[in-house]
């Protein structure tokens, strides 16, 4: 074949017909859905918008978060120390580790929650000291140590760290023995061995089913309505327990939860795509610099250092 | 003196030619032959025995490896010389037998009779004394070439990140990866990969170094740059310890050819007597295995070859049949 005829050849797209059917479906299907939400009078949208950055409900919003952030704090602490105890040569430091999981993640959630909230039933006063002595630092009733927030922060942490041992402890062992062989060659102690080399590379098993974990955390904290704390989920209850408009006020809580769960979503992906820096041979580009590459301000190159 | 100088600045044997396909960096950092600044690395093994449970993979290992010198340790898989290789940097401790690095005992604080056991912070100080390299290369793969070298030194000996990162740019110079400080390992070759990993195990400067298979995983046409780089390591007078199936690579660099079978040392001598004029059956019958298997040649492939063998390979080459021998040394 010459030059000639060979730059003459022109590639044609294989067609796909029933790629084409689908999305016309599709997007029937989800026409048909929108419109219900648009038109049915009975979600009463209005009730939602006027609720919806309402000061009861922001201030409910920032009680969620802040419970996200703590529980989740002290759940994947805890967690990592868990996870770490749990791989320990000691088989007594890892029969506890096994032993918190195991009872955290037989009893349920709620039942935690009612239990630290009555621990003041259990035991009347809470002191730290010294044995022996007459030195004591704390001393007070437990009822008054125990708000519903610390309840709720020790209850959704200590269920959460349970299960976070568990994922961290998996993305642990899925790292190649041979990192932590070659970093024990090189002298490398203990410690860094753990934070430097093996956890770093773990992040990428560990990240997507921590989010997942996040993510129902943020759901989760809705429970904490037992111990009648504010958080977004209880103020809505309120609400309508009051005004009797509980489907609006309900997606007013949805919606919420939604934008919450997205902008995790948004970081989730930055997150894993940080930590498949060496994973991946070259890093994709992301969604903002593929959208400038589709406007043409700057060509996407494909071997973009990470 | 840079570091880098100083590092291959070694007693004895350091002539400075480089063989003429290694790396042009590897060349240019060629140091002068020099008598000075002797970094020791005697390693002697007595009596080194190590079992797996019911597994006994040494049984009984005398070796001596004097500083500057090259050994090449030899033998078919499952003869216990990646164990072997393994026990001189206490990754697999011996169950008997001691280990010294320049008359310090490896993993243990020797006090008359009595063996204590080290902890591990000074297990690892020992480490730094003794380098590795591992078949399947095990850098860090979360870090760039550059981080890889720098790490050891930095959090091993508290080196300060600058300077690790500029010991550590001349190291990857020395392997001819200058334009690769910025890869991660998964964008590099396997030769590429090798001679990164060499290069950190260098940056804390051992005694000695360990090379185990190192050019195993290697495909063909990446195995002569990563032997090149080891060549001129040799050369420069570092103590090298390699287990290698590359038989003429280990009569071309090795001082010393130890050939060991079943957890014991067959025999130890030159190259020149252990290679080209071995006294066992054995080892003549692994040699014979091993050419065949890389070139065959099949005037070579019957001479005292085990039977067997022979067999399997006679289906494989072609070869005229082989004359049947007894083989003597079976035991």
């Amino acid at each position: 074949m010459s030059d000639a005829e060979l730059s003459r050849l022109r590639v044609v797209p294989a067609r796909h017909p029933g790629r084409i059917v689908l999305a016309v479906i599709v997007g029937l299907l989800a026409a048909a859905v929108l419109w219900s939400f648009a038109t049915n009078p009975r979600w009463e949208w209005g009730v939602v918008a006027q609720w919806f950055f309402a000061e009861s409900i922001i201030r409910g919003l920032l009680e969620t978060l802040k419970l996200t952030v703590l529980a989740g704090a002290v759940g994947f602490g805890l967690g990592l120390v868990l996870a770490l105890m749990r791989l320990s040569k000691s088989s007594l430091i890892s029969g506890v580790s096994w032993t918190f999981s195991w009872i955290f993640r037989s009893t349920p959630l709620l039942v935690q929650l009612l239990l630290w909230y009555n621990l003041g039933y259990l035991y009347e006063r809470i002191s730290l000291g010294i044995p022996l002595t007459d030195v004591t630092f704390v001393d007070a009733r437990t009822s008054d140590l125990m708000t519903p927030m610390l309840a709720a922060i020790l209850g959704l942490g200590l269920h959460q760290a349970a299960y976070a041992a568990e994922l961290i402890r998996g993305g642990i062992l899925s790292v190649d023995q041979g990192q932590l062989e070659a970093a024990s060659a090189l002298g490398i102690p203990a410690r860094d061995r753990s934070l430097r080399i093996v956890l770093p590379q773990a992040m990428r098993a560990i990240l997507p089913t921590a989010f997942n974990e996040i993510i129902g955390l943020v759901k989760g904290t809705s429970i904490v309505y037992v111990l009648a704390h504010a958080e977004l989920f209880f103020t809505v209850q309120l609400i309508y327990g009051r005004t009797q408009q509980v489907l609006p006020m309900l997606l007013v809580a949805t919606v919420w939860y939604v934008v919450i769960t997205s902008a995790l979503s948004v970081g989730q992906y930055y997150i894993e795509r940080h930590y498949s820096k060496g994973a991946v041979r070259t890093l994709p580009p992301t969604p903002l610099q593929r959208l400038r590459a589709r406007l043409g301000r700057r060509p996407v190159s494909a071997g973009a250092p990470a | 003196m840079s570091p880098l100088t100083s590092l291959l600045r070694r007693s004895g044997r350091g002539t400075g030619t480089a063989s003429s396909d290694a790396p042009s960096a590897v060349r240019a950092a060629q140091p002068e032959p020099s008598a000075d600044g002797s970094r020791g690395g005697l390693v002697e093994i007595r009596g080194v025995r190590k079992s797996f449970g019911e597994l006994e993979v040494l049984r009984g290992i005398d070796l001596t490896i004097s500083p500057g010198e090259v050994t090449a340790i030899l033998g078919p898989s499952g003869s216990g010389k990646s164990t072997l290789l393994r026990t001189i940097n206490h990754l697999e401790p011996v169950t008997s037998g001691l280990i010294s690095l320049d008359g310090e005992v490896i993993g243990y604080r020797r006090d008359g009779d009595l063996l204590h056991e080290l902890r591990e912070p000074e297990v690892l100080r020992q480490r730094t004394e003794i380098g590795m390299v591992f078949q399947s290369f095990n850098l860090f793969a979360h870090m760039t070439a550059l981080a890889n070298v720098a790490e050891a030194p930095r959090r091993a000996l508290g080196v300060r990140r600058r300077e690790a990162e500029a010991q550590a740019r001349e190291l990857l110079a020395l392997v001819g990866l200058s334009d690769k400080e910025r890869a991660y390992p998964r964008q590099l070759s396997g030769g590429q990969q090798q001679r990164v990993a060499i290069a950190r195990a260098l940056a804390l400067r051992p005694k000695v170094l360990l090379f185990d298979e190192p050019t195993s995983a290697l495909d063909p046409e990446l195995v002569e740059e990563v032997l090149a780089v080891i060549r001129s390591l040799a050369s420069a007078g570092t103590t090298l310890v390699i287990v290698t199936h590359e038989i003429s690579f280990a009569r071309d660099v090795a001082d010393a050819v130890v050939f060991m079978d079943q957890g014991r040392i067959v025999e130890q001598g030159p190259p020149a007597e252990v290679i080209d004029t071995p006294a066992h059956e054995r080892t003549r019958a692994f040699l014979q295995r091993v050419r065949t298997g890389t070139a065959p040649a099949p005037e070579d492939a019957t001479d005292g070859a085990d039977p067997a063998d022979v067999a399997s390979l006679d289906a494989r080459t072609d070869s005229p049949p082989a004359p049947r021998t007894t083989p003597e040394d079976r035991s």
